[in-house]
């Protein structure tokens, strides 16, 4: 793609065509350079902005900063923070054009209740007063806190998760409590915490100017990180450039440009993983000294990992055995090795047990802690990582044990309350039990806040029929009358970004603050307000009477949070709003000893696995079974690491001959989540505006498919029906991505068989630790409905779909999708 | 020599075992988890059982006839709903609690025979016996609260 020049040093470009824009190359250990990207609505000039206003990125998980330019207290336009650590300027093209949809029309701007088969508007009182009588009738009586659910997001700020913990935690009382980061993210925590004793990032995005070797595990970086593949590439085209592994069963962006690229069979990626291990051990590509002093495990992993020969693995993952070693000689030999980790592996078979391999490789090499070798254990949502911290996923704040007295009485002081008040007689409730104590109707209450379960989970007639249940009182808080609000009786309009205040955290423990710049629609409030409300108006109280929830806005709950998080990995106490309107964002742990936060964990391989510090004591990967603390403390792990072994077992559904596809779900650049926001910008909405489906050549060929032909796809939960695109995705394996639904017909099922939802067809089963749902291995069956054309398949042409035949017309966004970059340093 | 009566005894219970795994996880196949983790252990009890099949031939021939009262019964049937699912656990619970001990003892006994191969797939499989139990304690510790109080 051509990029225009528009004045000395500025760059104008298509940024749907090219999503990752020009090049800034540089050589290792060089500064990346600066590219402030910029996007005005039409008809706005830099002149006519009023102000602008401080924030960060929330349409994916990479956390660039970013200013939100205001003009008449509307919204109309974005640029990138050239200063900030993460972005040093760049944006992804959901953040460039995804604010649209903060004036989107259909917003919701009072709330609803439900009448009969009808939502009806209504004014606060009257829906915050049924949502109060329902609850304190459930709470009434014993075991009052197990009728409560609660199913929070990965898109909130921190602020309200910390909030809706302490709600469900110290005034309910309840374990239902999960974010839709049990789907993304749940693996990434787990696989943290049983390797080095707590969740938190070990790497810095800096590595990424300092590594010799990335490998990208089930991790289409380019499509879902869009800025952090800006980097990795801009390294890629400077001087001293990083070897490159991708393990991926589709061609995306990132196996294109990788130097090892491996297509393994879906659901075989720990025998990969042993593979890979046992070429470092018997290659010697290990450093034995750190091995030997900051870990424990090894001679397990030896047994474990001595049957995977090259030949075994190619046999079991379908490639061949050279790449099985070409790749452990790429991760093997480097000097500074950088590994990052997503989907292809959280929500794939032994998801765990897999993500811990990444972590072994990095502990057998001595990878940890230095410039250049480090670990991003990615996170999917914007706020992920806070959901972890604060407890929103059902876990206690602050990265602390349920298991360990110790822990729970800390926040019993903390909070004020007695200590049986906070739940901590067995593990938080994962969001996939929380649905099934709702389907079995001992759950009667559940406040489903910013997220969208009707498309997102597995096995969708299985949660539309569970949300259906009349018995169950169903609370959703939203932007939009999405497919799950459509199915609520009380749904209560919330302000999103830019129309109120908190911070979030990303993946390298970068803390971001984001401002308000406009007033939020109607009389849609922040989602802070409504939980405090909600508090207030449950009256909750603490030991001595005082209110529980002593904080009023997004300050204060971040004060109260930072009290919290003290002396914990995920320390705060050195953070405040004023200090985080500076230049850049700042990592934790900040404290008053580290004012300017911390770019790296375990420099000293020290790792926070005393048990007195872990949260958790561990588990069999293979089962879940929970370690108790005797049989953890008698490992005596001194803050050791621990090597995780385990052995690879088929996926829980594998093809037959009836279903012999293996369906992996997944993503493009251009959407988020079900698209409540970004299939309401008009660039994005065009770009990939329907659903597809993506096989390989062979297997079109055998079935008589061609490029655009519409297609049925089939399991054993349901169908959906959707336009072929031929890619190079590895022959057996067919992808469809998760975004779309049903919102758009104004309906929240499909009409007939005519499914558009990938979840249709994924079933209900997840990973014994993590409990994340396996979405990537369900087995299906291929029919064609009817001949299309080439201009058929609504797929983009960019990324994982890029069609491998002639005659597909190229994406590209035109003159509403340019955006002016600037290069090197602002004036 | 009684060995070859506890290696029966040990032989039958995991296989009783393995038949309660499968049962069970088939009566609870809206619980995923319980389903694939049964499975899973129901295989793992199968291959306890077959290791301990060369040890039987091996020690048979000495044996005197098998005592009364030799085998226990625990297990009659699945049941269903919340609480139907924690007593079905129950039940598998000490139905491993019986493997897990009569691994302790057979190793006990292949240490006074100096049977080292025998000590070694004692070693085996009861470190993987008391994983089984621990799985079923997680679980229904998760359980209990809500069947026995909430439902």
């Amino acid at each position: 793609m051509p990029h225009v020049q528009t004045r000395p040093g500025s760059l104008t470009d298509d940024r749907i065509a090219d999503p990752w824009g020009p090049r800034t190359p540089y050589g290792r250990g060089e500064a990346w350079p600066t590219r402030i990207d910029q996007y005005l609505a039409a008809g706005v000039d830099e002149a006519d902005v009023d102000r602008w206003v401080q924030s960060a990125s929330v349409l994916h998980s990479n956390g660039d900063a970013l200013d939100i330019a205001v003009k008449d207290g509307r919204i109309v336009g974005v640029r990138g923070r050239p200063r900030d650590r993460v972005n040093h300027g760049r944006l992804d093209p959901k953040d460039l054009f995804g604010w649209q949809a903060n004036a989107s029309a259909d917003r919701l701007r009072r709330p609803l209740v439900r009448s009969g088969d009808r939502l009806v508007e209504t004014d606060w009182d009257t829906a915050m007063g049924r949502l109060v009588e329902r609850s304190k009738e459930l709470l009434d009586g014993p075991g009052g806190w197990g009728r409560f659910g609660f199913y929070t997001s990965g898109q909130l700020f921190l602020e309200e998760y910390y909030t809706l913990g302490v709600i469900g935690k110290a005034g309910i009382g309840t374990p239902h409590m999960d974010g839709n980061t049990r789907l993304c993210t749940a693996t990434a925590a787990a696989a943290l915490k049983a390797s080095f004793g707590t969740d938190g990032q070990p790497g810095s995005y800096a590595d990424v100017d300092h590594c010799d070797a990335v490998a990208l595990w089930g991790h289409d970086v380019a499509e879902t990180q869009t800025v952090l593949w800006m980097r990795l590439l801009d390294r890629r085209r400077g001087a001293d450039p990083p070897r490159m592994l991708a393990v991926d069963p589709r061609a995306t962006a990132v196996a294109r440009e990788a130097d090892v690229h491996l297509a393994v069979r879906s659901g075989t990626n720990l025998a990969l993983m042993n593979g890979i291990i046992r070429e470092l051990l018997t290659r010697g590509w290990y450093d034995a000294d750190y091995v030997d002093a900051h870990t424990i495990g090894l001679d397990t992993l030896r047994q474990t990992v001595d049957s995977y020969t090259a030949g075994r693995v190619a046999e079991i993952c379908q490639i061949r055995a050279a790449d099985v070693t070409a790749a452990a000689e790429l991760v093997g030999t480097c000097d500074r090795l950088l590994s990052t980790v997503l989907q292809g592996f959280y929500q794939s078979n032994q998801a765990t047990a897999t993500s811990c391999q990444v972590n072994n490789i990095h502990l057998l090499r001595g990878m940890l802690g230095r410039p250049g070798a480090g670990i991003y254990q990615m996170n999917g949502q914007p706020t992920a990582q806070n959901t972890r911290e604060t407890g929103a996923d059902g876990d206690l704040p602050g990265m602390r044990n349920w298991d360990n007295p110790e822990h729970v009485a800390a926040l019993a002081r903390l909070w004020n309350v007695d200590l049986h008040t906070i739940p901590h007689w067995a593990p938080p409730t994962h969001a996939m039990q929380i649905f099934r104590y709702a389907e079995q109707g001992s759950i009667r209450l559940l406040w489903i806040s910013a997220t969208n379960p009707a498309v997102s989970l597995p096995d969708l007639s299985r949660v539309r029929r569970i949300l259906s249940q009349p018995d169950l009182f169903v609370v959703v808080q939203d932007l939009f009358l999405t497919e799950t609000a459509r199915l609520a009786d009380v749904v209560l309009p919330a302000a999103t970004w830019g129309e109120k205040v908190g911070t979030f955290t990303n993946v390298d423990r970068t803390v971001h603050l984001s401002e308000q710049a406009v007033e939020p629609p109607g009389e849609a409030r922040a989602d802070l307000d409504i939980f405090l409300d909600y508090a207030r108006r449950m009256d909750f109280r603490d030991r001595d009477g005082a209110p529980l929830i002593r904080w009023n806005d997004a300050e204060s709950a971040f004060e109260a949070w930072k009290a919290c998080s003290a002396g914990r990995p995920c320390d705060y106490t050195g953070l405040s709003y004023e200090r985080l309107r500076g230049e850049t964002g700042i990592q934790w742990p900040c404290t008053a000893d580290q004012p300017d936060g911390t770019e790296r964990l375990y420099v000293d391989g020290v790792f926070n696995t005393d048990p007195e510090c872990c949260e958790s004591y561990g588990h069999d990967l293979a089962t879940g079974a929970a370690n108790s603390a005797d049989e953890y403390r008698a490992k005596q792990p001194r803050g050791r690491a621990f090597l995780h072994a385990a052995d690879y077992e088929p996926s829980p559904e594998v093809t037959s001959e009836e279903r012999p596809f293996v369906l992996t779900t997944g993503r493009t650049v251009y959407h988020f989540h079900t698209r409540t926001k970004t299939a309401r910008a008009a660039q994005l909405d065009s770009a990939a505006p329907d659903v597809w489906v993506e096989l390989a050549e062979s297997d079109a060929t055998e079935l008589d498919i061609g490029e655009g032909d519409l297609v049925e796809i089939r399991s054993a939960r349901g169908a959906l029906q959707a336009h072929a695109r031929i890619s190079g995705i590895r022959p057996g394996v067919v992808f469809v991505p998760f975004h779309y639904g049903y919102w758009e017909d104004d309906r929240s099922a499909p009409h007939g068989d005519a499914g558009r939802a990938a979840n249709e067809l994924t079933m209900t089963t997840w990973d014994p630790v993590s409990k994340q749902p396996i979405f990537k291995v369900a087995a299906v069956a291929l029919t064609k409905i009817a001949t299309g054309d080439a201009r058929s398949s609504p797929a983009p042409t960019v990324g994982g779909p890029a069609p491998v035949g002639p005659g597909v017309a190229p994406t590209v966004g035109g003159d509403a999708a340019l955006v002016t970059s600037t290069l090197g340093e602002p004036a | 020599m009684n060995l070859a009566h506890y290696l029966g005894l040990l032989d039958r219970a995991e296989q009783n075992l393995a038949a309660a795994f499968r049962d069970v996880g088939a009566a609870h196949t809206d619980e995923p988890d319980v389903l694939s983790v049964c499975r899973k252990l129901a295989t793992q009890c199968d291959r306890h059982a077959a290791l301990l099949h060369p040890f039987a031939a091996r020690y048979g021939e000495a044996a005197d006839d098998e005592p009364d009262r030799l085998h226990a019964e625990i297990f009659r049937g699945t049941r269903t709903g919340g609480l139907g699912l924690l007593r079905d656990l129950h039940d598998l619970y000490l139905m491993a609690a019986e493997c897990d001990i009569s691994w302790t003892l057979v190793g006990q006994a292949a240490k006074g025979v100096r049977d080292d191969e025998l000590t070694d797939v004692v070693a085996r499989c009861e470190t993987e016996a008391a994983t089984q139990m621990r799985w079923l304690r997680t679980r229904m510790k998760s359980a209990a609260p809500q069947a026995l109080v909430v439902a």
